[in-house]
């Protein structure tokens, strides 16, 4: 069994079309894993183990029969709890939506299922996807399957752990900034965040609409291509959809540099940035400039004023997009009340925590009139400023190379007491999602202490080509990146 | 001697949109339905669900502005104006605040001295309507039906340029003539798919600057607004001739009372933290669709005028009267092609139409009877196959259900009679039974004939051609 564990997603693909296993004996192995381990990670908050084996079983079948033939066809799959999953609990790991069951999927999650993906459970993450360890959790923070006493890093920390411990073969996670390609980092997987408007946000419960995208958390960077390949879509009932035709990414699966030029911002190596992760990072770039590829330094400038910026931008978005958990028509209401007013009230304090209220009444505050034009406007004109340098730097390069985080995994419990620090952390994954581009994560190596560093490569938009073609050769180069299971 | 006060009015008038689907979801938007029927996930405000612009609603906003003159923004968004109400599935309602589609237009009115000036249209925005809250008394609670929670709605702000209740009239009735002419909206104030709220406020005659204005809610008609147009001015007046301030605040008009109340002041009033929603994309108006668009618009009323006046040869007052209302035109324009009687067609709508319109309380979007049957009904009074007081009883029914007046004539035997032998007979009948009517009428007393003529055509059952009778009767007599 622990055979089939060890797979990737499209091994294992491989393996049941081969005839060798089956989509039902991957499910089996991949429940009694959840059953061995995730007491201790909770990775999960909802592992729907009788749909997950109706669905195998069905899925077999139609392998089988020859109608199911995609790359992912019976691989067994865990998703973000802030994707809709028809008739399957849906939280956003928050208590006021303790008990909503969506009427209908994702449109990520829907594309995932016609390619044959058996879904076995909905995992942690940050509550509504506001934090960067997965401890706001309302059901208990994830631990990292490397080091159970570190985070799993955050929002999609249930997803990267779930892949780190082999408690799935992929996971979907959301990103908006950074929250795939930060955990991607901590746990030791490959995380991608693409091109806003390249997979359909329809069904996603919306943070900050216009930052975030869904991506793939997966073991290995040509799982992670052909995941993408797999959920990308044009989704008409997404307005910000964007219809693209190159979206066959495991083209790009090629191992090979040569020419191509990558630009490393100075910026993103001065200081907070632990000299363990700066070295592996720069040894990354070096081994890609003796692949050939071109590797030169420059100033990418504006890098302090993601943070504030992304802030502002996202917690104004946040706080209209979390007007709807109200208590009148789904989630948590509480018990006693009177009237409509303190209904609103009681319901909303009860049901969110500390982290999500911070941030609504930080977006509530910055479009308030008087304040509008201070601070969302301002950051809606520091964003495009972002962007243009991003702009200028695609002029020269064809992507940025650096680390995803400052750091390695923080200890449980160390960065909530400090929020302002915990938002530093999203230093060099968020402006990203501030100028709407892909990025990559990839492991490049392990801190003294064992635990993994991310390397992270961001191009243009609509770049992903070239992210997965580096990445991939990295991959390649580096050789095999050990198991957090084995951590050999 | 007592000051002279100026009322000022501006005016915020919602109109309901035509289109079949919602704003932002496939829903349907047909009035009625069991609750919630109507629904899905984008106007439940469920987690996870996406808008997308249905485009007919921004032609039809667009067509709005042409026709009144504005200038169309290229460049447009939607914004999110953020308010708590349990009709309101999201708590925010998607609107537009800073870049409406349209801006700076106008329309002309005809003045009560019989002058022409222009009210101007500050702008004209596109948003979704709320569901409605139905509150169960019994059971004391409340229940949301969502079947008109994204219905699309344009909301045409006026400048502060009216000054009486008669201009605000006319105003209403230009605007609600142009969308009907569009085919935007059907425009009926009582059903609430035309809604105005009134801003008013007083200032002596001859002062700058503008009084404290206040927010008028509730008209639910023409006369409610006159009326509570005339309730504010004096209400307003009162207050500083007592040496009090106007506050600034939103008030609920009670016809039935004749009084408004304070609903909420400027202090209460909620900061909607208005921004562009992200989920929406911006709005852009190439010149392609516009010219599209242009190239659609009706012709309006001005124009119909001038070719009704060109074509159809009938008086300038029923012209007036037919084009006043769109579907009256229609009807007009459609049963005028099938039976090429204008003047005829004219005589019916302005006669009997009109008369059971007001009798029955019918408005003239409910008329129900097509133009051929109107054309048949036409053609069987030509032909003298009924009469015309029969064609009368024959229209009346139509008007009801509009039936097919041939075979209902057929069926109801209601056909003249055109047997002059069997006339003859009921003549000479009805002279030997009224004697003295006919010495009356040898007496030289004209009248009498008139009486002669009931009878015949009441023994007759009213199927004889009065002309017919007449003749026969002056022959015998």
């Amino acid at each position: 069994m622990s055979d089939i564990l060890d797979m990737t997603a499209v091994e294992l693909a491989a393996a049941i079309r081969a005839g060798k296993t089956t989509a039902v004996e991957a499910t089996e192995a991949v429940l009694a894993r959840i059953e061995e381990k995730d007491k201790e990670l909770n990775c999960y908050v909802t592992v729907c183990r009788e749909k997950a084996l109706a669905q195998a079983e069905a899925v077999q079948a139609k392998i089988e029969a020859g109608e199911l033939t995609g790359a992912l066809a019976g691989v067994p799959v865990a998703i973000k709890d802030n994707m809709c999953t028809e008739g399957l609990l849906t939280t956003c790991s928050s208590k006021i939506l303790g008990n909503f069951v969506p009427t209908f999927s994702a449109e990520a999650v829907l594309n995932l299922e016609k390619a044959g993906a058996v879904i076995i459970g909905k995992t942690n993450m940050d509550e509504f996807a506001m934090g960067s360890t997965t401890e706001t959790s309302a059901f208990g923070e994830t631990k990292n399957p490397w080091n159970t006493e570190h985070v799993p890093g955050g929002s999609s920390g249930g997803s990267a752990a779930a892949v780190a411990a082999e408690e799935c073969f992929y996971a979907l996670g959301s990103d908006t900034g950074g929250s795939i390609r930060q955990p991607a980092s901590f746990c030791g997987v490959v995380g991608m965040k693409p091109t806003y408007g390249t997979v359909s946000r329809y069904g996603l419960i919306a943070y900050g609409s216009s930052l975030d995208q869904i991506g793939p958390l997966a073991k290995d960077v040509t799982d992670c291509a052909t995941i993408l390949e797999v959920i990308a879509s044009h989704d008409e009932k997404d307005s910000t959809s964007v219809a693209r035709e190159d979206t066959d990414f495991t083209k790009a699966l090629v191992d090979d540099v040569k020419g191509m030029k990558i630009g490393i911002p100075k910026d993103y190596f001065g200081e907070g940035l632990d000299e363990e992760v700066k070295n592996a990072v720069l040894q990354a770039a070096k081994m890609l400039e003796e692949k050939g590829a071109m590797v030169e330094e420059f100033d990418l400038s504006l890098v302090d004023y993601a943070i504030p910026t992304y802030y502002t931008i996202a917690a104004a978005e946040a706080s209209s997009n979390l007007e709807r958990f109200d208590g009148i028509k789904y989630g948590y209401r509480t018990p006693d009340y009177e009237g409509l007013h303190n209904m609103y009230k009681k319901s909303r304090s009860e049901g969110f925590g500390e982290e999500v209220k911070r941030r609504i009444m930080l977006g509530s505050f910055v479009l308030s009139s008087g304040y509008y034009d201070a601070y969302y406007l301002k950051a809606l004109k520091v964003k495009a400023l972002i962007k243009k340098a991003f702009d200028d730097a695609f002029a020269k390069y064809d992507m940025i190379l650096g680390p995803a985080a400052p750091t390695t995994a923080p200890k449980l419990g160390e960065s909530l007491t400090d929020p302002i620090q915990m938002y530093l952390g999203d230093i060099y994954t968020i402006a990203v999602n501030l100028a709407g581009l892909p990025g990559i994560s990839l492991p490049c190596g392990r801190d003294s202490k064992g635990l993994p560093i991310g390397l992270q490569l961001i191009g243009d938009c609509f770049q992903e080509k070239k992210l997965i073609q580096a990445a991939y050769t990295y991959e390649k180069g580096r050789g095999v990146f050990p198991s957090a299971v084995k951590k050999a | 001697m007592a000051k002279q006060y100026e009322t000022v009015i501006g005016l915020e008038v919602h109109v309901e949109l035509a289109t079949k689907t919602k704003i932002f979801c496939g829903c349907s938007t047909a009035f009625g339905g069991a609750p919630n029927t109507h629904t899905c996930p984008v106007c439940t405000g469920m987690p996870g669900s996406l808008p997308v612009l249905n485009k007919q609603v921004l032609e039809y906003a667009i067509a709005v502005g042409l026709a009144t003159d504005c200038e169309i923004t290229r460049y447009g968004k939607f914004d999110r104006k953020n308010y708590f109400y349990p009709d309101n599935p999201q708590n925010y309602q998607i609107s537009q605040l800073y870049l409406p589609i349209c801006r700076n237009g106008g329309v002309e009115i005809e003045t009560e001295e019989g002058g022409k000036k222009i009210v101007g249209i500050h702008e004209i925005h596109m948003e979704e309507d709320a569901g409605k809250l139905v509150h169960d008394e019994w059971e004391d609670c409340s229940l949301v039906d969502y079947n008109r929670s994204g219905v699309p709605l344009i909301e045409i702000v006026s400048e502060p340029d009216m000054r009486s209740a008669e201009e605000v009239i006319a105003y209403l009735e230009k605007l609600r003539l142009i969308i009907q002419y569009l085919g935007a909206s059907d425009c009926k104030l009582q059903e609430g798919s035309m809604r105005a709220d009134v801003n008013l406020s007083v200032r002596e005659v001859g002062a700058e600057e503008f009084g404290t204005r206040t927010e008028m809610k509730n008209l639910n008609s023409f006369k409610a607004i006159a009326r509570a147009i005339e309730g504010e001015r004096e209400r307003q007046i009162d207050l500083i001739e007592e040496g009090k301030a106007v506050v600034q605040e939103t008030r609920r008009w009670d016809d039935t009372k004749g009084e408004s109340y304070a609903m909420r002041s400027k202090e209460d009033a909620q900061d909607y933290r208005y921004f562009p929603d992200p989920d929406l994309v911006p709005i852009i108006v190439s010149d392609e669709m516009l010219d599209e668009i242009r190239a659609k618009q009706p012709e309006f009323r001005t124009e119909k005028m001038a070719r009704y006046k060109e074509e159809y040869d009938i008086p300038d007052y029923d012209i007036d009267i037919i084009t006043g209302a769109k579907h009256m035109a229609d009807l007009f324009e459609a049963t005028v092609a099938i039976c090429n009687q204008p003047k005829k067609v004219s005589n019916w709508l302005m006669g009997e139409t009109m008369r059971l319109m007001k009798e029955k309380e019918v408005d003239v979007e409910d008329l129900r009877f097509s133009p051929e049957n109107l054309a048949k009904l036409i053609t069987l009074v030509d032909s003298k196959a009924i009469n015309s007081s029969v064609a009368k009883e024959v229209f009346e029914v139509m008007f009801e259900e509009d039936i097919d007046p041939e075979k209902y004539v057929e069926e109801k035997g209601l056909k003249t009679v055109n047997d002059e032998g069997a006339l003859r007979k009921t003549i000479e009948e009805v002279i030997a039974g009224n004697p003295q009517s006919v010495d009356d009428y040898h007496n030289g007393k004209e009248k009498a004939i008139g009486f002669l003529v009931g009878q015949t055509m009441k023994a007759m059952k009213g199927k004889a051609d009065p002309g017919m009778v007449n003749q026969i009767l002056k022959e015998l007599l």
